[in-house]
Formats: structure tokens, sequence, C-alpha cells
């Protein structure tokens, strides 16, 4: 711990610095805040229209930043994809990418006064009308919560509430959300949707405490919690990380059951390629902040453009696939306070060229499904 | 040294004879143990020197408990554990303390493994001047030698830990033990914290300082395709046992064990095309505490016969090299 | 901080400037005080306690007397006699006398006596600043004192377990549930009795038996926070790099017991503060005539007459004031200090 005044580090912010920061933070959540909290807003200002009639949900510049004391974090930077109905959407990338953030944005639980999002808009097709989630108030955006979306966490053993049976928590989802239930018909609801996440002794299960279950029951027991109100939605945030590999493949069997027999999107969030392959319709890669490909399955596993995915995919070793040295990508992940104008993966891209050190490129059509933020994908370029 | 014991075995570095590790979970009103769980029941193997051995298994499995125990970093119940020709069961305090930086351990946590009130330098340096590794004079510019070596800038010497991302700080953790000239370090699920592309730059570092000094490693992890990439000979752990042991060809081209192949199967593969015939094991991994009669894998074996909820299967060789205890396999 | 921004464009200058070292970020330092001065409590807390030293120990330099020093300021009093007896027509009647006099005691405010005199002729204004010096000075040492008893006890019965720390934990117990405050009387008397001890010595006696009677807790916290931190993997490592137990304990366990110590401290000095406060209102603190704002409350005790509670409060109001701005400006910022070093408070 250096003198603080006389602190000559080169990487730690001056006092200046220090406060300057604070000062912009403090205004900007006040700002936010303040629309946040406004009462009796009319439906009519957070409707809006989808740009396709098909789609669940369709990310639309959004850009959700934190203000730190180290200045302002911009988490999700300009991120635009939809999530077609009954389909599966993959988004990969790394920790500190926005992936987390992304969906935490759709459900309006970014950490707040922190987190904001700053722009954009986020449009959801709730059947007959569709919403805005970005202009929602939280009062609204309540009902949507748990019932329209809902959402599996990356750790099974902190998401159930310790003191409560498992009964009794899937029990209050249902009493919630759907009407006209009794508590006997949701009891038999929530023994039902054990049974459906292949639970062998959903009675037994119904009336045990989280503590009793191992991490793979518990996370049947979340995904239960999650199906339980019939979703048009449910996020997956990492939901086999913490889990181990024959478990891990119990679950996604689970999940692949639900969504052929259930009508649900799901958004799954991971950093492990082999799930998405597996689960996928589509993928979104995110670095840094922003989308730099994405397509269907096919397009992102079989013809890959960006370096970048490109690089992920190989420095992956594959189980029976003999390979001498494993391709890595140089450099660390870039810490997302000031970054720079140019291509967030120059500096560590192994195919960057003049253009790189240019304006951040933008995202190329490839194909119709098929999109990639890279000057190597630039049709125009190579007509020259 | 009377602990030497005179063996011919000099191309092993380590030897693991019957390695028993029970932790005490229930005792008498007296004090009298009477409870135990078997983390670790009777495993043994030899590392030779320069290569891996990879150790897989689901977590509670006893994999981490055996890394520990070949340090000593726990009592161990029973067994010998042979580094260099020298039995460090038996060693006394001093004696083990004075042969610490010669077997070295990394970790799967990159930020607890540091402390956060030293900085990179009193890291990396404490032990090399409490062993006395080099001259004082040459203290400062070893350090530094050793960050290099470990893709650390020299700039890093003065910064905290909490600075750094995973990855440079696992890399801390990997020039924290180098620095000590070790032979044989286990490594413990060194690369499952981080990202998909700083997992492959510690992977190829680990495997660069192999080369250079010939290291021997123990590593051990959940993630197959990792554990083929790096190691020569595999173990695949289930319950406190070793199920299956063999050189890496022999377990990921023809796994014997069934434990081994629903493993196996149940990797994610990063390619849409291919559908993969998957065993999906039922149930989960009972508990340690409390493990079946017979074969422990009996609850959930795709291939159970009556033999195996009764007799436990033998530990048997039946290629060179290929150890599998089953009871699909003859057992005499 | 627009140069960070510059493209780099060789390999080497990428080594240098990197995305991931471009940006700066706080030492472990400024970071505990950023969110220590985020917290308003803690803000207060401190200015509190900057005043108090401020007015104990820079005020007594713009004062030339010291709190012993002697005023006798003469003021008129009115003598007011009553007498009964029964007139001729059987009625009672009463008789009053009014006369002056002059008194050179508790004289009022005014300008050279702020706080006007005690019943000694004293300045209770100086008074307050010799007062406070000695609360102050005590509830320190007393701390620092109780500190390293609790971490040498505490560390070996954490660092060293097994029937040690079975030992230790059991005197720490016994400790524990003595009754504290009647063993301070009964041990101040005691003091009081022994005719050997000077009472200028007194006080250092004093705060021997509160450090005796108040290191357990210390003791207790240091152990549990060197136990949780053994299963830290940083600890398994020193181990496995085979550092003695001695710079294991120096310099892994003691930096990082730290900061749970000094949060701990800092409550603990309002509680001593509260502590010789009470003793010297029993008269068992510091002796006559030294000041202490325990003893200058006492003068109000009611037993010994109500004219001073009813009629002098510019005697009793301030230095009670002054150990309730005391104990609070500690609690604050002990308060405030607890959420800084903890990093999972981060709001």
């Amino acid at each position: 711990m250096n003198g603080i005044n006389k602190n000559k580090n080169k990487y730690t912010l001056t006092r200046k610095e220090e406060r300057a920061i604070i000062r912009e933070n403090r205004k900007m959540m006040r700002h936010f805040e303040k629309l946040k909290k406004r009462k009796n807003v009319s439906e009519s200002e957070y409707l809006t229209q989808m740009r396709d009639p098909n789609n669940l949900v369709e990310f639309d510049d959004l850009h959700t930043y934190f203000y730190t004391d180290i200045g302002t974090v911009k988490a999700v930077d300009g991120v635009s994809f939809e999530i077609p109905k009954g389909s599966t959407v993959g988004v990969v990338g790394e920790s500190g990418c926005g992936k987390s953030v992304t969906s935490l944005s759709l459900m309006q639980l970014v950490q707040a006064p922190q987190g904001q999002v700053v722009k954009g808009s986020i449009r959801f097709n709730a059947g007959d009308k569709c919403y805005d989630i970005v202009k929602m108030p939280t009062e609204a955006m309540r009902k949507i919560r748990g019932k329209d979306i809902s959402m599996i966490f990356q750790e099974p053993m902190t998401s159930l509430n310790p003191v409560f049976t498992i009964g009794s928590q899937i029990d209050e989802v249902i009493l919630l959300h759907l009407e006209g239930y009794t508590k006997k018909q949701a009891k038999e609801k929530s023994i039902e949707m054990l049974k459906r996440v292949g639970i062998a002794r959903p009675e037994a299960v119904y009336d045990s405490y989280p503590h009793e279950l191992s991490g793979g029951m518990r996370q049947r027991v979340m995904i239960a919690i999650a199906l339980a109100c019939e979703p048009k939605l449910i996020i997956a945030d990492e939901p086999t990380t913490a889990l181990d590999v024959t478990i891990q493949a119990q679950i996604l069997d689970l999940l692949r059951e639900i969504k052929h027999k259930t009508n649900s999107s799901i958004m799954l969030i991971t950093h492990d390629l082999g799930v998405v392959a597996e689960m996928a319709d589509y993928v979104v890669v995110m670095y840094a902040g922003r989308i730099i490909e994405k397509g269907t399955v096919n397009d992102i596993f079989l013809d890959p453009k960006h370096p970048y995915t490109i690089g992920l995919m190989k420095s992956k070793p594959v189980v029976n696939k003999v390979v001498d040295r494993l391709y890595s990508i140089p450099g660390q992940v870039p810490n997302p306070i000031n970054m720079p104008n140019y291509c967030y993966f120059r500096d560590r891209c192994d195919r960057r060229f003049d253009k790189c050190a240019g304006d951040y490129p933008p995202l190329y059509k490839i194909s119709d499904t098929h999109y990639a933020a890279c000057y190597l994908c630039d049709k125009s370029k190579e007509a020259q | 040294m009377d602990n030497t014991i005179k063996t011919n075995d000099t191309q092993y570095c380590l030897q693991v004879k019957n390695l028993k590790k029970y932790f005490t979970i229930g005792k008498t009103f007296f004090g009298t143990p009477n409870q135990f769980l078997k983390a670790v029941d009777d495993v043994s193997f030899d590392i030779e020197k320069g290569t891996t051995l990879g150790l897989v298994g689901e977590s509670g499995c006893g994999k981490t408990t055996v890394g520990r125990s070949i340090l000593r970093l726990h009592e161990i119940t029973d067994g010998q554990i042979i580094f260099n020709g020298v039995d460090i069961t038996k060693l006394k305090h001093e004696e083990l303390r004075r042969l610490r930086p010669k077997m070295q351990l990394i970790f799967q946590d990159p930020y607890s493994s540091l402390s956060p009130r030293m900085n990179v330098g009193e890291i990396i340096g404490e032990a090399v001047k409490a062993h006395r590794i080099v001259p004082r004079s040459e203290y400062k510019d070893y350090v530094l030698g050793v960050m290099q070596n470990c893709g650390l800038r020299p700039q890093y010497f003065d910064r905290y830990p909490h600075e750094f991302s995973g990855g440079q700080r696992q890399r801390i953790c990997i020039a924290r033990a180098l620095a000590l000239k070790p032979e044989f370090i286990v490594c413990d699920e060194p690369v499952s914290a981080l990202d998909v592309s700083i997992q492959a730059q510690i992977i190829n570092l680990l495997k660069d300082l192999q080369d250079q000094y010939k290291f021997s490693y123990l590593f051990i992890s959940h993630d197959l395709s990792v554990v083929e990439y790096i190691s020569h000979k595999v173990g695949v752990m289930y319950l406190g046992n070793i199920v299956e042991m063999g050189t890496k060809e022999q377990i990921f081209k023809n796994p014997m064990h069934p434990y081994t192949k629903a493993l196996l199967s149940a990797v994610p593969v990063p390619d849409p095309t291919v559908k993969m015939n998957r065993i999906i094991l039922q149930g989960d991994l009972p508990s340690p505490a409390n493990p079946p009669k017979g074969c422990k894998f009996c609850t959930r074996c795709p291939n159970c016969m009556d033999i195996c909820k009764e007799v436990p299967p033998v530990y048997k060789e039946y290629e060179k090299g290929h150890k599998v205890a089953c009871h699909l396999y003859p057992q005499d | 901080m627009s140069e960070n921004k510059k493209v780099p464009d060789t390999i080497d200058e990428l080594e240098e400037e990197s995305l991931s070292d471009s940006v700066k970020v706080l030492s472990p330092g400024r970071l505990v005080l950023r969110r220590f001065f985020r917290s308003r409590l803690s803000i207060v807390g401190l200015s509190i306690l900057i005043f108090l030293f401020a007015f104990c120990y820079i005020g007594p330099l713009f004062v030339e007397y010291t709190d012993t020093t002697t005023f006798a300021i003469p003021r008129e009093i009115k003598m007011v006699t009553e007498e009964h007896f029964t007139g001729a027509d059987g009625k009672v009647y009463t008789y009053y006398d009014v006369s002056k006099n002059l008194a050179y005691d508790k004289a009022p405010p005014s300008k050279e006596h702020w706080l006007g005199t005690d019943p000694n002729g004293m300045d209770v204004f100086t008074r307050l600043m010799y007062g406070g010096q000695v609360s102050l000075k005590i509830s320190f040492i007393v701390v620092l004192l109780e500190a390293l008893l609790g971490v040498i006890f505490g560390g070996i019965a954490g660092y060293f377990g097994k029937w040690v720390d079975m030992l230790i934990m059991r005197i720490v117990d016994i400790f524990y549930c003595l009754p504290g405050l009647p063993l301070l009387l009964i041990a101040s008397q005691i003091i009081r009795a022994i005719p050997s001890i000077h009472p200028n010595e007194r006080l250092y006696w004093l705060m021997g038996i509160l450090t005796f009677f108040s290191w357990s807790g210390t003791a207790r916290l240091v152990r549990g926070q060197i136990l949780s931190l053994r299963e830290q993997e940083f600890m398994i490592a020193a181990e496995a790099t085979g550092l003695k137990a001695r710079t294991k304990i120096i310099k892994h366990l003691i930096p990082n017991v730290m900061p749970q110590l000094i949060v701990s401290m800092t409550l603990g000095l309002g509680q001593i503060i509260l502590y010789e406060a009470t003793l010297s209102y029993l008269g068992l603190g510091v002796p006559f005539p030294y000041a202490a704002w325990g003893s200058m409350i006492s003068a109000a005790d009611p037993s010994k007459g109500s004219e001073i509670l009813s009629f002098y409060p510019n005697l009793w109001v301030a230095p009670g004031i002054l150990i309730v701005a005391a104990v609070l400006g500690f609690n604050f910022v002990g308060d405030g200090l607890r959420d800084a070093f903890d990093p999972k408070m981060k709001k």
C-alpha cells in the first residue's frame, strides 16, 4: 500500500482521475434511476412492434453500461440479435464478454444503480402484445419475469432457498403467476413438474430440503421451477458448468427433451462450445461486449469466419483428435474500460492488416443467416 | 538417510503404493473414530521421470485428495509414497520441509491461491529466499528470469494479485512453483477456472516447461480432452479407487471399464454434425461416506451383473500397462 | 487518458501496451479508502474523532493553565434562611431572612471560563480537554495491549490447534463468562487499598486491569480468522513450498488478519472509553485532582445532593456529550472500516 499522494505507479489512477470518474458516475446513475422510478406509466409508452412476428425476442442495439469506481464498463455495447419462436439460441463467449449481462438486461435484473441500460431496445413478443422491455417500469416487468421469461442459473447450490422445502418453492411460483390455482392443485402441478424433469420419486423430493439433494438433482428442480409457468422463453445461464460431465449429459438431455415437448425458446448462455454445438439452432459469439459473429449452428461450427471464433475452436482440445501443439490465442481478454475504437480483437489477432487499425468493423453479411464483424469478410474489399 | 529404499526403478520419479486416506466423520463418545470416509482407498500408480500422469474423475472421487496426500499436505492413513527412491511417508517434519521444493503444487482457483497482501515478486521469491535456491545477489534476476519463462512481464514484479486476470494469476502460481526448481508438480485442475482461450496458453506453457526442464506432472482434471492432450498415461478414478489405468491411447481408443466409456461419451463435441450414441448414466454419484457394496460403480453401471453387487472386482492388467477393475473381464 | 487509445503497431509496442494493461486500477489501500469515504456515517465518525483529538491535544496549547489550576472567582449569592414559628393566633408563620454572601466556586460561564468553574474552582472547559487526553490515552494503550495479547494467544491457538488450541480457548471461555464490570470494580478497589501504589500510578494499573479482562474477545477473533485462513489455498501453497512456521505466521497469516483486527480494535476503543468513564464516575479511576470525563460527571451524583444536577448543567452536560460523541465516533469509523475492508460489501 503506497502513499496516496505520491503514488507514481502508472497502473493506478491519480486522485484527479478518480474524482472525475465519481462525479460522472453519480450524474449518470441519478439520471437513469429517475427514469426507472416513474410511476403510472401508461402501457402505450412501452408497447412496440416486432420487426418479424415470428421472433420471440429482438435485441436491437442494446447498450448496458456499468459505472464502476475505475471507469465506465461497457459490458454490452451495441448488441443486436433475435430469438425466433421455438428455437434455441446459444450465446458463447469468455468471461466478461457481456453474455450474462445481455440476459440480465432482458430480465431487467442488471445490478442497479451501477448497471444501466443506456441505449437500445429489447422487444418481447408476449403473444397479443409486444413490449419494449427497456422502457418498461419495474412494476409491469414483474408480471413477465418468472411467467413469460424464466431463468436457470449456474449455481444450483445457491439458487434455491435452503430453509424452504423444494415443494413450497415450486408452489410459490405457480401460485404467484398462474391464476385460479388452489394450494392442492398447485401441489399436484408441482409434483407433475418434478416428474417431467425426470425425478424418480417426485413425492419424496417435494417434501425434502435443498441440502438433501445432489447438484444434478437441484439443477433439475431449478428447471422444474423454470418450467412451472410454461414460459415462452427460458434463459439458461451456464446451466451445466458447475456439474460433472456425466451429470451434464443428463441435464443437456433433459433440456433437449423439454425443447421438443414444449414450444418454449431457450437462450443458452455458455462458454462451452461443445454444449452449444449440441443444443443450439442459432449461435451468437460475443467478445468484449460486442457480437463478433452470428449465424446458424452450422454456419458457425462448419464455416467460422471471425479469427476469434476460429481461434476459440482450435484452442480447445477435442477427445480422440490428436494435435501436435494446441493453438492458443495470445494475450489476455481485454479489460472492458477505455476500449479503443479499433477492433477489440486486433491486438490478439494473427490475421490483422492495415485496415484493422481503423474504425470498429461493422457486421458483414456472409449469407442470409451468417454475419461476422471482421474486415476479412468485407466483400467489397475483395472486389478492389 | 535411513529412509532410502534401494530400488532399481530409477526411471520412476514417483511411486505410490496402496495409498489410503480415510477421513474420520464419526466418533464414539470417548473419541475413538468409528465412521470413516474413504476418500482414497488403496490407490497405486507410478510416474516415470519427465512424463505426465493424468487423473480423471468426477467431483468427490478423491482425485484432489490423492494429489495433496502425495505432497503430504494431509497425513495419510496407510501406504507408501516413494519419491526418487525415498519413502516420504516416514520423513520427519524438518526433513520433509527441506524436500518440499522438489515437489510442487498448482491449484485450481487462481484467486484464493495467491495471498492478496503480497506483491508478485514476493509471492514468487519468498520460498526462493527461504530455501536459498540462489545466492542473495542473484535473487532478483533469478525471479525476473522465472517470470519471463512463465510469460510474465518484468514490470509486474511490484504489482498485487488483484490487478491480474485469472490467466495471469495462474502464470504467477506456475512461476511460484517453477522458481523452486522442482522435479515433480501436482497440477490440481490448473485450467478449469480459466477461459478457453487462456486454457490453451496455460496448457502449452505447462507442456513447454516440461520439455525444457523434464518435470513429471500429476495432472488432475475432470476435463477429458485436456487430459488426453497433456498426459502420457491416464488413470480414471471413481469413489476413491482407480477403476482403469493405461496409456493415453489405451484409455481413449480402447476404454474397457463401463465408467470410462460413459465418461468419454458424455463429453460434448463442438461439431453439430456429429450425432453421438451417448451412454447416459442414471442417477448421481453415491455418497463416498456410504459407498455401495461390491463394485462401487454398480449403482450406475449400464452393464451391472449380480456378481457386481456382491464382490468387488480385482484390479488387473489385461494388456501391457492397461489395468482395469471390472467383472466384465475374466477375474483370474 | 486518450494516449492509451493510440494504435500499437509493432509487436513489441503491443507487448507493452496491450488492452488488458492499458487500464488503470486502484491500489489496495485506495480501494479501502474509497469504500470507507463512500459511507456518510464513517465521514461523520471521522470528523467527530478529528474534532475530539484536536480539542484534547491541541486545545491545551491555547490555555495557559492546567486542569488543576484553581480560580477564586467571587460571585454574589443570596443566602436565604427560613424559620417557622407559631404566632399568637395559633397559625404557623414562615420567616425568611435574605442576606448576601460571596462564594468562590462554581462560577457561571463567562468569557474567561466558557463553562464556568467546578466546586473546586477549576475551569471546566480546560478539565474537559485534559480529561479527554486521559480517556483517549487509556483506550489506545489498552486496545493495543489487548490486540497484542489477542494476536499472540489467538494466533498460537489457531495455528497449532490440537491441545494448545483446546487449552487457550478454554481459558478464553473462562474470561468470557466472568462478569466484567463487577470484577473491575473489585479490582480497582483492591488497588486503591494497596498503600504502596501511588495514586498517580493507579492509571497504569487501571489499564492493566482493563486489558486483562478484555483480551479474550480479540483472541477468539484472531483464532477464528486464522482457522479460516488456514484452509485458503495460499496457505496450503505456503506449506507446500516448505516455509517455516514463523514465516508463514508473520508473512501470510498476520497481514490477512489485520483488517478484521483493526475493525475490532476501533470498535473496542469506544468500549474502553465507556469502561474508563464508569470507573472514574465511581471514583476508582484517575485520582483527584486530575480530570477525567467520568469523574466530572460524578459531580452531579444525586447522592451528593441534587444542587449541581439541578442548577449547574454547565458542569456535567459537556463531559456527557463528549463521552457519547467519542463512543459514537469510534463505532461509526469501525463500521465504516469493516464495510471498506470487506470486498463483499462492494455496493
